[in-house]
């Protein structure tokens, strides 16, 4: 097997994709983020609940490829729990890593880490991408006053 | 069906079609590259075929012996130019069966051919209410243009649908093409599902209510004989590049009494006749249509390639396809998880297979048969429109072309097989 395929195809990544962490449904929900790549189709909604500025518990669903798959299941292990502060930090640090930028991740962040193989695969990084900026935009909404109901990013307008 | 399914023909690259596909193969330079350490086998001819050394080295003959600029020299160099840059529009007309050499104007591409249609043919002819019919399995390059003409217009917009099994819905063709129909604009062969249009009948249907047909030969020009005459069709678009030729090179047909009525769409040198500051007349066909100087290398490059089929025989490509595409279709209903889309009878379709993985996305197909060195498309094949009535959001398409054989569809097999065992299913 290739070592490029199995960069990005890491035991770590494959592992989400055939069993995706937060699939389960919420009880109830603070608030709902969505997505979509509209160059290859993936979509993803995620749905949080919110304790005192933590995120509490959070649904992920994603229809794509095993990369955006395995990103939502590799975010929602990684926010959980997590004041949003924090969860909006380790967002932007996992889109400059995958940017190809300079980002630091914390120790116990390793499944995060895994997902740096993508960037060998340019094509890729957007699938990559899509639960981050989705989980970025819901919560920027969530906290501004004239939030929408139910925010949709597409990560083709995310081209800086 | 010429040929029995069972035989292989592993190793020898000949079937009972009458083309050898390693002869062809040696052909191409290509082909002898590998990618990420394994052999290449192309199945993405349906997005560009690749090219014979005869068709590379027709251009450098042309850049190092002969390159002038065409039709206003008066030396050597500009009369040779000019006269094999003509010679091909006859060598054009010819393959597709054309009657006047002046119909065949060349462009950039079908995208560009279809365009100059819309734009300089419907501007004149399509008006407010008026409808313009195309089918649900359009490249984006035979509906983007018509959706943008009806909008420029407040014409409506109508859609032929597919069947279940990927075949347009004909059942209820008279409530679609109406007395307000002035065009249907429809593909020969589809990108995605192979499917082959009546194109016959249907430019029968569009004429018995004064509408002209036009025909999207993209995908069905380089895998079959196409004769434009006995379809009957009133415009065809195709692109070189995609039939060996190089890339930057499209055809537009038309009849000629439609040709001589329609508006030029570019304007500039070569398509005048006389121009003062108070009146410009126009050139007469083809010049009409070709301002600036064109792409005479890769009209002559396109030559070398009309060449090489002609050698092989449209007839003997087409069965050889049929042989290649029926094996795979057999092959792939194999696999676990593979659904093929499209009609799975070879005779009726061309050899660009989409196929989806109950499990596994396309681009990830894509992907893992790269590390293999296979080339296959993944996405929406500039489709979306037929993405969204199949329901789904993208297929791996493998196509088949003159090079590939039985071998190809193996190698294939074996490596989804293995991407299902890699992917843990």
């Amino acid at each position: 097997m290739s070592s490029q395929l199995d960069d990005m195809y890491r035991d770590i990544i494959l592992d989400h994709f055939r069993a995706p962490r937060g699939k389960s449904k919420l009880d109830k929900k603070d608030f709902s983020s969505g997505g979509h790549n509209p160059s290859c189709g993936d979509e993803i909604e995620m749905d949080i609940k919110e304790e005192n500025g933590v995120l509490k518990d959070i649904h992920v669903k994603c229809r794509g490829c095993a990369i955006s798959v395995a990103s939502g299941s590799i975010l929602a292990e990684a926010v959980k729990g997590k004041p949003f502060e924090e969860v909006v930090k380790i967002a932007e640090e996992v889109r400059k890593i995958l940017k190809g930028e300079e980002g630091v991740l914390s120790e116990d962040l390793e499944d995060v880490d895994a997902l740096k193989g993508v960037r060998k695969f340019p094509v890729r990084v957007k699938c990559a991408l899509l639960a981050w900026l989705t989980l970025i935009e819901g919560i920027k909404n969530y906290k501004s006053e004239d939030g929408k109901e139910n925010p949709t990013i597409s990560t083709d307008e995310d081209d800086k | 069906m010429p040929t029995k399914t069972d035989k292989r023909t592993t190793g020898s690259g000949r079937n009972d079609t009458g083309i050898d596909t390693n002869a062809v193969r040696a052909d191409f330079p290509i082909l002898t590259r590998e990618i990420n350490g394994h052999p290449l086998v192309y199945l993405d001819s349906a997005a560009s075929s690749q090219k014979p050394k005869a068709v590379i080295n027709s251009i450098v003959d042309y850049y190092e012996n002969y390159h002038s600029n065409v039709h206003r020299g008066l030396h050597t160099l500009a009369e040779k130019a000019t006269n094999a840059y003509e010679n091909v529009r006859g060598r054009t007309a010819q393959f597709i069966g054309a009657p006047h050499v002046e119909e065949v104007i060349f462009t950039r591409g079908a995208t560009e051919s279809i365009n100059a249609i819309a734009s300089a043919w419907g501007d004149d002819n399509v008006g407010e209410g008026d409808e313009i019919v195309i089918t649900e399995m359009e490249h984006h390059a035979n509906f983007v243009p018509w959706y943008a003409l009806a909008k420029r217009k407040n014409a409506i917009l109508k859609k032929i649908s597919i069947t279940t099994d990927g075949q347009l819905d004909l059942s209820n063709l008279s409530e679609i093409i109406t007395e307000r129909t002035k065009v249907v604009a429809v593909s020969h062969m589809s990108n995605v599902l192979g499917t082959i249009n009546p194109i016959k009948e249907l430019a029968q249907a569009a004429h018995k209510v004064g509408a002209i047909l036009v025909a999207d030969g993209a995908q069905a020009v380089p895998h079959m004989p196409v004769n434009v005459s006995e379809l009957g069709v009133d415009f065809y678009a195709f692109s070189s590049h995609k039939m060996l030729g190089p890339t930057g090179v499209g055809v537009l047909w038309g009849k000629k009494e439609i040709l001589e009525k329609m508006q030029p769409f570019l304007y500039g040198g070569e398509m005048i006749r006389e121009v003062s500051f108070e009146k410009v007349t126009w050139a007469d066909l083809p010049n009409k249509f070709e301002a600036g100087t064109p792409n005479i290398a890769d009209v002559i490059g396109f030559e070398a390639a009309l060449d090489y089929l002609e050698n092989l025989g449209m007839d003997n490509i087409r069965r050889h396809e049929i042989d290649v595409t029926t094996y795979a279709i057999e092959q792939l209903s194999k696999l676990k998880g593979i659904t093929i889309q499209g009609p799975h009878d070879a005779t009726m379709r061309g050899g660009a297979i989409s196929f989806t993985d109950a499990d596994i996305h396309p681009h990830d197909i894509s992907t893992f048969l790269d590390s293999k060195g296979i080339a296959v498309r993944a996405g929406h094949h500039c489709a979306q429109p037929l993405m969204r009535a199949m329901n789904i959001i993208a297929t791996a398409r493998a196509s088949f072309y003159i090079y590939n054989d039985r071998k190809d569809v193996d190698t294939l097999c074996n490596a989804l097989t293995q991407m299902r065992s890699y992917f843990g299913l």
